[in-house]
């Protein structure tokens, strides 16, 4: 069987969730080889292997990691080039995308974005149009170059044989164009990754900028907390934190909206949750249309007794 | 300086989108316009001329049917000085490929009318209805510029240009030189809405149509049928079922609340 790139995302030496979910969904398709922009740190090629990946190709990063997208698109044609494989899979986000988009300039392929699954034969699911369509397509030229969303597969833990590959890459110097003069890492929350989150609680303008209730409950659920833009905007909370079509996509399987009313650009990016719980003082809320359950009132209360009851019943 | 916008025209997202029996997006039938994110695009090249001073000049490029001159229009009267449609019926089911070909050789045949290439090739970050975010990563490729791209903030000094953006895991500030292609997100600002004079202004300024013709772009490059990817299926999501709504009476909402998320197992 052929072998199925899987581009690593990591954080720090730290494998992401959607990497795993990848090589779960690179079984169907063939065997799953790991490509990871780094050294060969042992954490890592544990993890990998233990999730499945037959082989993992370490591309030395030092010519790579100071600039944006360019060098990784250019290391991955030439592995490309060198394995011909079934697919290249990789985590949809900003750079994600943009490695795809170049890697299929390069190598004449197709390329599908934001896939939400991958069939054996390599058809794809996407959700277009905030939602409101599914689409199934298929790649047919080139190397299908697949970007998939995260939360779309559970990571299989049946282990591969892990064998490690040096592969060294030829980074050209215009590919060294846009460079990366600061990174400022995230402080991490202390709570899950808001795309990677079974559960999502989120506030929006009608918190007043008092998010205590929200990060309350989402606490009592073991869940990320998320924003409208206009919490965003009003300087509440921080741009990461955004959920809808300018910020990020998220699929949990519980999405709780609180104090949102319901915008087509916020539902654009959590209209595709399992369930989906409302709190909000107005009946009319368009949010309302959409949800599973809401309630009618005002969230500083209801959430705070909510919290309280959920802290009870889990002791 | 040139400044080169990129605008789609696009569905409007609050009228029914829909697809062709092709499977290819419906672009006539359904009401379009000017993409909103492409709005913050056009926005901080005015910005750049504002900026730059007067020889500054700012062209609106769009690919798509005749209707989509709309999308040019409107950024002539936002303060674009001049558009450009390029429409064909060849490229009508283009994927990113084609488009991306489509535009990088209008970009360069741009730079030949001016004898040089132009500085910024500016981009939304996204579509409204692909949403890909891929166009911009594939026109840099294509063009051999360097990407500067989810711009958050923009500086420029000369030909130096440095943008904060909020990437996957950091806060970010990336450099280049120009030339280069950048996209820009909703966090730049708002974009500024046309001005009656704007919209007097406009219908005297330049607006040229574009084949692929005068691209010197072959026709079998692009279109549906040199597609890399098909759709095979594409399905309207059964609307969501109205679930319970309850109303709060001395906290009988966080009762009810409580109980439906043990009903479901999320305790
Ligand atoms: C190009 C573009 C991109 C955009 N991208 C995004 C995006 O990515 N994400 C996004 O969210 N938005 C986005 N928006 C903005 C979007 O259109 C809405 O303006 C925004 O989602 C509104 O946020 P909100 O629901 O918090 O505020 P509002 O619409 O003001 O709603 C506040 C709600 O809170 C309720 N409320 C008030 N007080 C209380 C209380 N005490 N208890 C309970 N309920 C209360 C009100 O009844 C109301 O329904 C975008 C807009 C544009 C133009
Ligand atoms: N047909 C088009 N005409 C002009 N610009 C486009 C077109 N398609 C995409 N773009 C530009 O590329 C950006 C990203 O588009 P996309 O990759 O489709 O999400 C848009 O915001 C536009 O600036």
């Amino acid at each position: 069987m052929s072998e199925v790139l899987v581009v690593v995302d990591h954080v720090d030496g730290a494998v992401r969730k959607p990497t795993l979910e990848l090589l779960a969904l690179a079984k169907r398709l063939g065997t799953p080889s790991a490509v990871h922009f780094g050294s060969a740190d042992s954490a890592i090629v544990e993890k990998l292997k233990a999730f499945g990946a037959e082989k993992i190709y370490v591309v030395d990063d030092s010519e790579i990691k100071g600039y944006l997208v360019a060098p990784k698109a250019e290391a991955l044609q030439q592995l490309v080039e060198k394995t011909s494989p079934a697919a290249v899979l990789i985590v949809s986000g900003y750079e994600g995308k943009e490695i795809a988009g170049r890697l299929a300039v390069k190598t004449g392929s197709g390329i599908i974005t934001d896939a939400v699954d991958i069939e054996d034969g390599g058809v794809t699911t996407q959700s277009v149009f905030a939602g409101n369509y599914s689409v199934k397509s298929k790649v047919t030229k080139g190397t299908p170059i697949i970007t998939v969303k995260p939360n779309s597969a559970a990571p299989e833990e049946t282990p591969g044989a892990g064998e490690v590959e040096e592969f060294a890459a030829t980074i050209s110097d215009s590919a060294k164009k846009a460079q990366i003069v600061a990174s400022q890492p995230r402080k991490a929350s202390g709570r899950p990754e808001l795309t990677e989150a079974a559960i999502v609680v989120s506030g929006g303008r009608g918190t007043g900028g008092d998010f205590s209730a929200v990060e309350g409950l989402a606490d009592a659920l073991g869940a990320a907390v998320g924003a409208s833009r206009a919490a965003v905007d009003s300087g509440w909370m921080p741009h990461s934190f955004q959920v809808g079509q300018t910020g990020k996509v998220v699929s949990p399987q519980l999405y709780v909206a609180n104090g949102i009313s319901g915008a087509i650009q916020h539902r654009a990016g959590m209209q595709t949750a399992k369930t989906i719980v409302a709190v909000n003082k107005d009946e009319e809320a368009p949010i309302f249309e959409l949800v599973d359950f809401g309630v009618v009132g005002d969230l500083q209360t209801v959430l705070p007794a909510a919290t309280e009851q959920i802290e009870k019943r889990k002791n | 300086m040139n400044i080169v916008v990129c605008v789609k025209y696009v569905p409007d997202a609050t009228a029914d989108r829909r697809f062709e029996s092709d499977n290819t997006v419906d672009r006539v039938g359904v009401d379009g316009l000017l993409s909103e994110l492409d709005e913050y695009a056009v926005e901080q090249a005015l910005q750049l001329k504002e900026k730059a001073g007067d020889d500054t000049e700012v062209t609106a490029l769009c690919i798509g049917p005749e209707k989509a001159v709309d999308a040019v229009r409107k950024a002539l009267q936002m303060g674009a000085d001049k558009g450009i449609l390029v429409s064909d019926e060849a490229i009508a089911g283009s994927d990113y490929l084609g488009t991306s070909l489509v535009l990088a050789e209008a970009v360069k045949k741009i730079g030949q009318d001016l004898g040089k290439s132009p500085d910024i090739v500016m981009c939304g970050m996204a579509s409204t209805d692909a949403s890909g975010s891929v166009v911009p990563a594939m026109l840099a490729e294509r063009l051999d510029l360097p990407q500067v791209t989810f711009a958050a903030v923009i500086e420029t000094q000369g030909d130096q240009v440095r943008i904060k953006r909020d990437g996957d895991t950091a806060t970010e500030v990336i450099g280049a030189t120009m030339p280069i292609v950048m996209s820009v997100t909703d966090q730049t600002g708002e974009a500024r809405y046309p001005s009656f004079k704007g919209i007097m202004a406009a219908k005297k300024k330049p607006l040229e149509t574009w084949t692929l013709a005068d691209l010197g772009v072959d026709a079998e490059l692009v279109g549906l049928t040199a597609a890399t990817s098909a759709v095979e299926e594409a399905s309207e999501r059964p609307p969501r079922t109205a679930g319970e709504i309850v109303t709060d009476e001395d906290g009988s909402g966080a009762t009810a609340l409580t109980e439906f998320l043990a009903s479901k197992k999320f305790i």
